[in-house]
């Protein structure tokens, strides 16, 4: 089923009308709202009339994460706090927080765009959707909830983890959509096979993924270890949260909701734009957004667009999954961890910061990370209690600046490797 | 009466006491005590050098995490129930050993380094009742 056919269905010049018409106006509201975009304007000399279709886009300037950042909680707000019904965040690059909020008008398109996700994937109103994302500041729990409540589904709002009571639930309750990061999935369907249910005597048959990036490998052994169809989802809270792009049931790139979002793709070096079709940095201008709109923001994702009419009949752009990043952001159990956090949380505890490496591993299903920090003067005690207090200080600190657990591992000087003076950061050891 | 002790860091690895060891063999620095103290992820290795400064440095050098930590060393008799006499008096007046190791010099007495809590505190405690603490001098040279 198609939830919007005449938008999702429309003729390419009928979207770049609807598309036209709202840069206008989000444009003009912008500018005579937010001192920070106008000053950006006024610095290149743009003023809101010389934006007068779609092809104007690439005049605009960008916006960055750091630019939320810098105008932190609410700087980027373009309407009164009266108007804003619902706050998220996610982490951002120095232990500050990302924070967007919503108009009663932003969370009924939302939810309008997850409920045309859903029917994207298969999902209809007979299903029961179990939404095992976390619930919270995190946009994934709550987006997920309001376009299956929206269509009429049955929800079950679990929220992320206690996988015993995920299983006890989807048996006794028939859960037909499982809603969750790929890892978290993979990792459902290995306890399953612990605990010896048989998958086929489940009510399960599709599954919703998002918030972390997966591989064309794990979606076949997902549908295998689940016995689902696995459809990748696609968001981030600084557009919207889940539901900005989703895969059809032909699994052929995510269809973006482009009368809502504008994508683009551009060189992340040159910062052209591309033509169509070329890999690239991922960049979006909301169109439709009230609370926080922003222009031309730079998601660091690298993908391209296929702008051909879907097997499915619609004819929203297509992105394909993408390829990695443009910026040193790791993705671990759908959190965004950037390594200047952890910096940050170091150099809190010394007055140089020590040399650290962060490693990543996929072990089983689930998404690890161990910290190596090096012991140096600043941090040596000549007492075991010391330094197993020093370990659980960084320990603690890191888990509530970013919200998940690392291992924290002290080591002796040199240990980690220099390249030209300049330590390496990070070691992804996951196969994606 | 206090003595430097050279204090390194050392992960649980092959080959790493072999290194330290083999620094200091080279610069001709001797040790007269010696103690690791472990956990299942790093180690601290503790000694007594003839050249605490010297081993100081050259550990640095070599990018050892290293440092001097003052310690007292008691020569005690090499008999039963010694050693529970001196930690009885040191418990007796609040003093809080954080970490001690020993050896025995011959069939007559026995050298204990201590690392307590307050260190004036514990030279004054044992010198009150006529303990004996090897000087730092000596203790190097042994």
């Amino acid at each position: 089923m198609i939830w919007n056919e005449k938008i999702e269905c429309a003729s390419r010049d009928e979207m770049r009308a609807v598309q036209t018409e709202r840069l206008i106006e989000t444009v003009k509201r912008i500018y005579h709202n937010v001192p920070s975009y106008r000053q950006k304007m006024q610095e290149v000399g743009l003023v809101p009339d010389d934006i007068r279709s779609v092809d104007d886009l690439r005049l605009l300037p960008f916006t960055l994460k750091t630019d939320l950042r810098d105008n932190y909680p609410f700087g980027l707000f373009t309407v009164p706090m009266s108007e804003i019904v619902r706050i998220h965040a996610s982490s951002g690059t120095t232990g500050k927080p990302t924070v967007v909020g919503y108009t009663r008008k932003d969370l009924n398109n939302w939810a309008e765009m997850v409920t045309r996700a859903l029917c994207m994937a298969g999902v209809h109103r007979d299903d029961i959707v179990q939404v095992a994302y976390g619930y919270g500041l995190f946009t994934g729990g709550l987006g997920l909830h309001y376009g299956c409540e929206n269509l009429g589904a049955s929800v079950i709002p679990i929220s992320g983890g206690n996988t015993d009571k995920q299983l006890q639930l989807m048996e006794d309750f028939g859960t037909t959509v499982i809603a969750c990061t790929p890892s978290y999935s993979l990792h459902l369907g290995e306890e399953l096979k612990a605990k010896g249910i048989d998958k086929n005597k489940l009510k399960l048959r599709v599954g919703i993924f998002g918030a972390e990036p997966w591989t064309e490998n794990m979606r076949k052994e997902i549908e295998a270890s689940l016995g689902i169809k696995a459809i990748d989802i696609y968001g981030l809270s600084e557009i919207m949260g889940p539901g900005v792009s989703c895969e059809c049931e032909h699994q052929a790139g995510m269809h973006v909701m482009e009368d809502h979002f504008i994508p683009e793709i551009i060189d992340p070096e040159t910062l052209q734009p591309l033509p169509a079709g070329e890999i690239g940095e991922l960049v979006f201008t909301t169109i439709t957004k009230e609370g926080i709109p922003l222009l031309r923001y730079r998601t660091r994702d690298l993908t391209r667009l296929n702008y051909e009419k879907c097997a499915c009949g619609r004819t929203l752009v297509r992105m394909e999954k993408c390829k990695g990043r443009s910026d040193d952001m790791l993705i671990i159990r759908g959190v965004n961890v950037f390594p200047s956090q952890i910096e940050t949380v170091l150099l809190e505890m010394s007055e140089t910061s020590p040399h650290y490496l962060i490693i990543v591993e996929r072990e089983g299903n689930l998404d690890s990370m161990k910290l190596m920090v090096e012991v140096q003067e600043q941090f040596f005690s000549d007492e075991i209690k010391q330094l197993e207090a020093l370990r659980k200080k960084i320990t603690h600190k890191l888990q509530s600046t970013l919200g998940i657990s690392v291992d924290v591992k002290l080591v002796e000087p040199k240990t980690i490797e220099r390249t030209a003076g300049k330590a390496k950061r990070v070691i992804d050891n996951r196969k994606l | 009466m206090i003595i430097k002790q050279l204090s390194v860091f050392l992960e649980n690895k092959t080959g790493r006491l072999n290194e330290v060891t083999q620094i200091l063999g080279n610069a001709e620095i001797n040790m007269s005590a010696f103690s690791v103290a472990d956990t299942s992820e790093f180690g601290i290795l503790r000694m007594i050098v003839s050249d605490p400064e010297k081993a100081l440095s050259i550990l640095k050098e070599a990018e050892f995490s290293v440092r001097l930590t003052d310690v007292i060393c008691l020569n005690s008799p090499n008999e039963a129930g010694a050693l529970a006499r001196a930690l009885n008096i040191l418990s007796g007046e609040s003093v809080f050993i954080e970490y001690l190791y020993a050896y025995s010099m011959d069939d007559k007495s026995a050298n204990i380094v201590l690392k307590p809590d307050n260190i004036q505190k514990c030279i004054e405690v044992l010198q009150a009742h006529q303990m004996e603490l090897v000087k730092a001098s000596d203790m190097y040279k042994i």
